[in-house]
């Protein structure tokens, strides 16, 4: 996973990443809960792009609608734990549930649309993402299943061991804020998710999407079943985004289609880009990145303007956008395979420029 | 008993029945061409061999069993391996990776390294490249990456769809030369040819394909010395 020369100095870096891990949450604490939580919006990005990069990065398949598997993650999270329909389950049912739905919503949308490829499966991706989202908004009538734009609120939050993730605990002169304690239930899931991720990647089955991305019918000639490593992949993606969608309602206490537009995907899909399609640190990088910075943006830009010229003349919103696009036009130009391109993304990248 | 035999196939491709009831056979250990020109019908005989296009009628039997309708991964699973035309390697994989996604639905390990340098022992211009991206290759070395990922899958009939297709002449001889080796091998090969006269040099028996149909058949010497075949393809005016 980690390449070093000396094993030695490994265990090292290890050790001292897995206590800044650790030390963050109390750290960024003191800068105000805010940021605790904008740490965990972030690790559900890195999850979410994690997923996403199966389908993009590993398989080749360009999903637009990634997100849609978010919210069917949050959304059986919520119907299952809120007083909505007055199913109270905990969460380690919920969640293993919402993988699953999300999985059979990740071949639903896999099955038909098996022989588009580039351009045409974003568009009919991109399409399911928003089919979604409509049915969210609308399932409120004849039956009333997901209580329409009002959303759903009063969601369970996360209960382990006898803590209570919703509130702050005392232990001895210590305060654990639920935000700290949903920091470190979200790292456990992402260190899970980041080892399966390296696995997939170095299995049969990640070879198997590297042949497919690179020729699907050479694919077919070595013996691979292409229906089927392709429908996987929209599978494994979906259940990463699905288990991500459930913390996101825990964590959140409320839901609504609001939090499930198209910008969500391309965002998500600008993180996996950004970082690095199909090397997995890339990715947690690209979305880190993308999920710290316009909060930073959001901390700075306005005192900066008013101690500069008295008053604010650009909003944080605008400058964030303004800055994202042309952080994405020099990246295009100057690292076109991500911040940490994975090798063979690179050298797909190098041969086109020859062509 | 035939290792591969087509009885009336017929393929419709893109509208428009491009074999029209074709019957050939392929014994274990031989080496088999069938020549014709350009949209005689060979490439979708091939296609419809290997599963990537199926045969609308007719009866395709590999090894004892009908594989008419069976899924073209399925196929290459037991050991009737396709050389598309147009080499299809991956290209921005490394030689050595290529070779190994072509033992993709082998678990040997061992067997697979050994495999692979046994490849290397038979091209070593491969051996010499082998970090190297297989898009980097030439023409000719893509096609001897490409027979050799097929070698990889152990096939028991290995299909070749013009390997000479693109290729310097200098390259064709040389290709032609890996052909019969790996057939002195005791791989048994089904080649698809527009380059008549090599393509009858090497191998034992022929069949000529014209406008669907299979128009002549015979053992690769006599079809040599067809006149019909030389006025055609030999470019001998009889």
């Amino acid at each position: 996973m980690i390449n070093s020369a000396n094993p030695k100095l490994k265990w090292i870096g290890v050790a001292l990443i897995a206590i800044a891990l650790v030390a963050l949450p109390f750290v960024l604490a003191q800068a105000g809960t805010a940021w605790v939580r904008i740490t965990n919006f972030a690790i559900l990005f890195i999850l979410l792009s994690l997923g996403l990069n199966i389908v993009v990065g590993f398989a080749g398949l360009l999903d637009l609608g990634y997100i849609a598997f978010y919210a069917v993650g949050a959304y059986v999270y919520a119907l299952l734990a809120s007083p909505h329909f007055g199913l109270h389950l905990p969460w380690w049912m919920i969640l293993p549930i919402g993988a699953f739905v999300a999985c059979i919503f990740g071949v639903l949308l896999g099955a038909p649309t098996l022989k588009l490829r580039g351009d045409y499966l974003a568009i009919v991706t991109l399409g399911f993402g928003e089919i979604i989202r409509i049915f969210m908004n609308n399932l409120s009538e004849p039956i009333n299943i997901t209580n329409g734009p009002k959303g759903i609120t009063t969601i369970d939050p996360v209960k382990f061991m006898g803590l209570d993730f919703g509130n702050a605990t005392r232990i001895g002169e210590f305060m654990l804020s639920g935000t700290i304690k949903y920091y470190f239930f979200l790292l456990a899931v992402l260190l899970i998710v980041i080892v399966i991720n390296f696995r997939l990647q170095n299995s049969r089955i990640g070879r198997a999407w590297e042949a497919i991305r690179e020729d699907e019918m050479a694919a077919r000639a070595m013996g691979i079943n292409t229906t089927r490593m392709k429908l996987l992949a929209f599978a494994m993606g979906a259940s990463f985004g699905g288990i991500a969608g459930g913390m996101f309602s825990a964590i959140q206490g409320f839901i609504s289609p609001e939090s499930f537009v198209l910008t969500e995907s391309v965002m998500v899909l600008a993180m996996v880009v950004l970082g690095g399609m199909g090397n997995i640190w890339g990715v947690v990088l690209g979305a880190v990145l993308l999920s710290f910075v316009p909060e930073l943006l959001r901390y700075t830009v306005t005192p900066a303007q008013n101690a500069l010229f008295g008053r604010q003349i650009i909003e944080a919103e605008v400058l964030r956008m303004l800055l994202f696009g042309l952080a994405m036009v020099v990246m295009m130009l100057y690292r076109p395979a991500g911040l940490l391109p994975s090798a063979i993304r690179q050298r797909e990248l190098a041969r086109k420029d020859e062509e | 008993m035939s290792l591969l035999s087509l009885a009336n196939v017929q393929v419709a491709y893109g509208g428009i029945q491009a074999v029209k009831g074709i019957s050939l056979h392929v014994d274990a250990g031989e080496l088999v061409t069938l020549i014709g020109a350009n949209g005689a019908g060979k490439s979708t005989t091939l296609k419809a061999i290997s599963g990537l296009h199926h045969a609308g009628a007719g009866d395709i039997r590999y090894d004892g069993q009908d594989i008419r309708t069976l899924p073209s991964f399925e196929i290459a699973r037991r050991g009737l391996v396709l050389v598309p035309e147009g080499r299809g390697v991956f290209p921005a994989l490394t030689i050595e990776e290529n070779l190994a996604m072509g033992a993709y639905s082998r678990t040997d390990r061992d067997g697979i390294a050994a495999d692979i340098e046994e490849k290397f022992a038979l091209f070593p211009r491969l051996k010499e490249r082998a970090k190297q991206t297989a898009g980097t290759l030439s023409g000719g070395e893509q096609q001897m990456l490409a027979i050799s990922r097929a070698l990889m899958a152990k096939p028991k009939l290995l299909l070749l769809d013009e390997p000479s297709m693109g290729l310097a002449p200098i390259m064709v001889q040389k290709i032609f030369e890996v052909v019969k080796e790996v057939a002195k091998r005791g791989v048994t090969i089904l080649l698809i040819e527009q380059n008549a006269r090599l393509a009858l040099s090497i191998s034992h028996r022929g069949y000529v394909m014209d406008g669907g149909l299979i128009t002549l058949e015979g053992e690769s010497k006599s079809l040599l010395d067809d006149p019909k075949v030389r006025e055609a393809y030999l470019g001998e005016t009889a």
